[in-house]
Parts: structure tokens; C-alpha cells; sequence
């Protein structure tokens, strides 16, 4: 019934999963130590040694590593293999502008395109596939990693690389490809595209592999129905490896984590304590099988929650949510993390425009959450009973999805000032944790 | 048998009716009734208006977000208790009224009241098989010449 690539391990037992694990850190950790003078200098700080460390329950002893040491650290700081060793390096320059280089090892490139390969074959992909790649290839990893797994895999790879819409499409078409690798994004223009000029039904595309972009799933399901076919997600982090540090399986409710690899731990983001599963907070990847670049505790940003629910594909590695923001723009309101990105989904999806702002205050001593939304031409009556239980509806959705009781305020259309590039969206007047997250 | 009422999405603060009418005045329009209905955060401007294509392609101009509803204008009779009798009409057919208000003109005697009902053919029906009279659009404006 279902596609593994590698069964034995992505069905293992989770105490052999665990054992794996196990193992593998305490090894790593131990050449780390040895090799990454930056990072034996981080444990020394924290009086730890690679002694303490004996197995996964061990490792919230470890020190964590965030972007900034990336780059204090940049470029061969972090690096634990000799230069003879290491094969390539792939880089992204990251949201934030940091540039990050990750270095491989030939041997690192295998097990990252077996990872690619594991997503690809959960997707239904097979030898006989025709697998077309549009994800950009050279520095970034999407292209390089979905080209790997799909050669491992063994079908006919298509390394197309991003752009040209109109040579994608005629491939396409000529082909037969049966696999997409691209940004969500471009899936759908893609699917736009190909509908205006009405070659939907010359196009044998089965499955898509999305990933390296936010989506969410109004937009899987646009770009099902405009390519025919089923979207999988895909997460990876250029830090970590690339795309396949986790991927979806049939059931598409969140992504596995190629535990033989990478242990996933989710961190407060202020405080740095580990949360229990199935709680919400800031995913944190130890790599323990890497050679050239095997980052210890690195934290991602990336807001998600992870479950050890049985899944129906048979597959035993964790399964991390979409991530639903990031820790940079987490809010602290009555104590309960609040992201903009939640609030924002919450409007679309009641259909007020995403144009919006967070008013955080201090009202006697308790926090006030306020969310200020426009008010739009359809959202509008001449009586206020529908307006209200509009807003009524709104305040209701937001608790929710957040937890907390937030007031909604109509306000005039365009009074919300629109910035250019990122809004301005949060305005927090409690001054509580000024300096420290502030930016 | 309706009339065309503007309503307004105002945000509650002070000059916002202000720089509303100025807006009005600027374009000159004139303004036949008002009613302001408000909630806690913001306010709806009901009003009815001399020419209401013109005024609310002004107020979009302008950015508001305004509808353009139909409501019941009728007459009655300038004295107590006449009200009650178009009341008394509406409840009797089981027609819900959301919200009303009312204005006199220069002619003595008779009042005239806007009416926002759930159902408004079935309001105008048991209004008019009742005797009350109703306003279309240009009655309302030829009262006002």
C-alpha cells in the first residue's frame, strides 16, 4: 500500500530508532568536540564535555547554536572533516541576509540525496518516473537535493532549473514528466500557465514535491486542482543539509523527520527548555551522522509542533507541523506564544484583508491583545448586528487558534500604514522585554 | 416602493463625523435624514442623501467603505400614536424591523419615518393593503424641492 525508499529504516521500531540516535550522537559529539574548536569552546563555557553526553535523554546538556554563530563562525569554523575530505559546499544568503556555507563530504552528499530520494518514493515515485526538477540548482540546495534523490531513486531526472516557463512547460509536455520539484510558488504559476494555454491535458504530472517557501493549504489546494495532481511538502535547511531533513507522506498531515539523521527537539524561545511533544515552539536540529558540517542543537526559528502519533503510512519518524512563523516575531501574551503568521491565516481565512496590526499593552497589571483590521466593502452592513457578529465571529476564530481572548478593532480602509517591504505589523507597549529579542 | 439609504463605516473618534460632512459640503451634497447607529470601536452612518449615485461615488473616492441599502420611507401623520400604528401593522404580519428613524419636513402635520425591515416587499405589502403611504425614490426628492 504504501512507497519507502529505505523501509527498514523508515519503519524501524522506535527503539531501534532510538538506538540509532543514541549512538550517533554520542559520536558525534565527541568529534566535535575534538574537530570544531568553536564549538568545544561553547561546551567548555557551559562546563560541558563529550563525556556527558551518553545518549539523546543527555542532549539538552548541550549548548545551542544559533545563525549568528554561522556566521561569527564563517566560513571554516564550524567545519569538522579536513578540507581533503569535503566535496562541495552549498550556500543561501538566508532571509535575513547571513550568508551560510555548508560543506559536504562525499559521503554526507550520498546520505543527503537518500533523504531526497525517501521523499521523492513517498510521493509514488518510481523508476519509472520522469522526476523535473525547477528548483534553482548551484549554491542553493533545492535544485542539487531533489536531483540526488531523484538519480537514487533511479528515474529520469530533468535538471531543469528555475525559469524559463515556457521551455518548463514544453519539456513538460514532450517528456511526460510525472514528478514537479519546485517552490510552491512557482507550482502555481506553473499550473496558471499551463491552464491559459489550455495544455492541461497533455501534461502526465501525478505529484509535485514543494517546499523551501511557506504555503499553506488553500494554496495546496489550488495547485492540486490546477496541475492534477497530489502536492507533497518537503523542509530542509541548508544549515542542516537541504531539502529531505523531513518530507510528507500520503497522508499530508505533516512532515517526517529523517530521524537516522537529524534528533528534533522543540525549545521555548525564550527561556531554551525543551517542551514536551505536541507542544508548540522553536525546532531545534542535531545532525548525527553529518562528516564536513555537523551542527549541534542548531535552532532554526522555524515555530512547529511535533507528534509521535501513528501515522498511516507505516512510517515511524516524528512528524513536524508546517512551520506556523518564526521565533523572531513570537509574542508573549498572558504567557502564551502568539505569532503573527497565526493571526494572519486567521483573517484570510475569514476573509478580511492581511493588512493588519498587533497592539500589545498592559492594562492593570494583564496583558491586552488587540488586533486592528481594516474594514472592507464586503465585509460591510448598513446594520450593525451583522457587523457585529462579523467581528464577533473574527474574535471567536482568533481565540481558537491562539488560546487567548484578543479585541478586535475595525478600522477605516488604508488607515493601516503599508510600509515598504515588511510591515510594520506588531506594536508592543509593555516595554517588558526590551533589548533582549528587541530589533 | 424604496428608497436608497447610505451607509457609512465610521471609526469611533473624535472628527470623524466632522470630516465626513466636510466632505459632503466640499461636493455639495445635501443631506435629507441622518441616524448613527455605534458600537463599541466604530460607528454606521445611515443617511439618506439628494443624490445618492453621486455621493457614493464621493465617499469611495474618498476611501470609505459605504453600501447602498433599500429602506421603506413613509408618511404619518404629525400626532401621537401614529406611529404605533405602522408599529402595530409590521408586528401583527410578523415583519422584523432592524432599525428606523425619522424626519419632518416644511410640511405641517405629517412626519416621516425611514424603516429597515427584515422583509421589505412583504413590509411595503401590509403597509400600503393598510392605507400607509409609501415614498419611491422620486416622491422623496420631489418632498424635499
Amino acid at each position: 500500500m504504501q512507497n519507502y525508499y529505505q523501509p527498514e529504516i523508515e519503519c524501524a521500531s522506535q527503539e531501534q530508532i532510538r538506538a540509532w540516535q543514541d549512538e550517533r550522537l554520542v559520536k558525534t559529539v565527541r568529534r566535535v568536540y575534538q574537530n570544531v574548536p568553536y564549538y568545544r569552546n561553547l561546551m567548555e563555557k557551559k562546563g560541558v564535555t563529550p563525556d556527558d553526553i551518553q545518549s539523546v535523554d543527555d542532549l539538552h546538556k548541550l549548548p545551542f547554536l544559533t545563525k549568528d554563530d554561522l556566521r561569527d563562525a564563517y566560513p571554516y569554523g564550524l567545519m569538522a572533516a579536513p578540507l581533503h575530505d569535503c566535496v562541495r559546499i552549498q550556500s543561501t544568503s538566508g532571509t535575513t541576509g547571513r550568508r551560510v556555507v555548508a560543506f559536504y563530504t562525499q559521503n554526507d552528499i550520498d546520505l543527503w540525496d537518500e533523504c531526497c530520494a525517501r521523499a521523492i518514493v513517498a510521493a509514488g515515485g518510481t523508476k519509472d518516473d520522469v522526476v523535473h526538477v525547477c528548483y534553482g540548482y548551484g549554491l542553493f540546495t533545492g535544485g542539487p537535493g531533489l536531483n540526488g534523490g531523484s538519480h537514487k531513486v533511479g528515474s529520469l531526472t530533468l535538471p531543469m532549473s528555475s525559469g524559463n516557463t515556457e521551455r518548463q512547460i514544453q519539456f513538460m509536455c514532450d517528456l511526460g514528466s510525472t514528478i514537479l520539484c519546485c517552490t510552491p510558488s512557482y507550482a502555481a504559476y506553473l499550473g496558471e500557465s499551463i491552464q491559459e494555454r489550455g495544455l492541461k491535458d497533455q501534461i502526465k504530472l501525478k505529484a509535485g514535491i514543494f517546499g523551501a517557501e511557506a504555503w499553506s493549504e488553500e494554496m495546496r489546494r489550488d495547485i492540486e486542482e490546477k496541475l492534477g495532481i497530489k502536492a507533497y511538502d518537503i523542509y530542509g535547511l541548508t544549515e542542516i543539509s537541504g531539502p529531505g531533513v523531513s518530507f510528507e507522506c500520503s497522508e499530508q498531515t505533516g512532515m517526517h523527520i529523517n530521524e537516522d539523521h537529524f534528533i528534533a527537539e522543540i525549545i521555548d524561545p525564550i527561556t531554551g527548555e525543551v517542551l514536551p511533544e505536541g507542544e508548540k515552539g522553536e525546532l531545534v536540529f542535531t545532525s548525527i551522522t553529518k562528516e564536513a558540517f555537523p551542527l549541534l542543537r542548531y535552532r532554526t526559528r522555524d515555530i512547529c509542533v511535533l507528534t509521535r502519533e501513528k501515522c498511516s503510512c507505516g512510517r515511524t519518524f516524528v512528524k513536524m507541523s508546517k512551520p506556523m512563523g518564526r521565533s523572531d516575531d513570537m509574542l508573549i501574551v498572558k504567557g502564551v506564544n502568539v505569532f503573527p503568521s497565526q493571526i494572519e491565516t486567521v483573517l484570510l481565512n475569514k476573509g478580511y484583508p492581511a493588512n493588519y496590526q498587533i497592539i500589545v499593552s498592559r492594562e492593570n497589571n494583564s496583558d491586552r491583545l488587540e488586533v486592528q483590521v481594516e474594514m472592507t466593502p464586503e465585509m460591510f452592513s448598513d446594520a450593525l448586528s451583522e457587523v457585529s457578529a462579523r467581528e464577533k465571529e473574527l474574535i471567536e476564530a482568533l481565540k481558537a487558534m491562539l488560546g487567548i481572548y484578543a479585541v478586535v478593532k475595525l478600522v477605516a480602509p488604508k488607515s493601516i500604514a503599508r510600509s515598504e517591504g515588511k510591515a510594520v505589523r506588531i506594536i508592543d507597549k509593555r516595554k517588558l522585554y526590551e533589548s533582549k529579542g528587541a530589533k | 416602493m424604496t428608497v436608497k439609504q447610505i451607509s457609512v463605516f465610521l471609526e469611533n473618534k473624535p472628527g470623524q463625523l466632522a470630516e465626513f460632512t466636510k466632505l459632503l459640503e466640499k461636493n455639495d451634497i445635501d443631506m435629507r435624514a441622518m441616524s448613527l447607529a455605534d458600537a463599541e470601536d466604530f460607528g454606521i452612518l445611515r443617511i439618506i442623501v439628494d443624490d445618492s449615485y453621486k455621493t457614493a461615488c464621493v465617499l469611495k473616492e474618498a476611501g470609505y467603505v459605504c453600501s447602498i441599502t433599500p429602506v421603506l420611507a413613509v408618511e404619518i401623520p404629525d400626532k401621537p400614536g401614529s406611529l404605533v400604528k405602522v408599529l402595530d401593522i409590521l408586528g401583527d404580519n410578523d415583519v422584523n424591523l432592524e432599525y428606523t428613524y425619522a424626519f419632518i419636513t416644511r410640511r405641517k402635520d405629517l412626519a416621516y419615518m425611514i424603516l429597515r425591515v427584515a422583509d421589505t416587499e412583504k413590509a411595503a405589502d401590509v403597509l400600503s393593503k393598510n392605507g400607509v403611504r409609501i415614498y419611491c425614490q422620486h416622491e422623496l426628492s420631489d418632498l424635499f424641492a
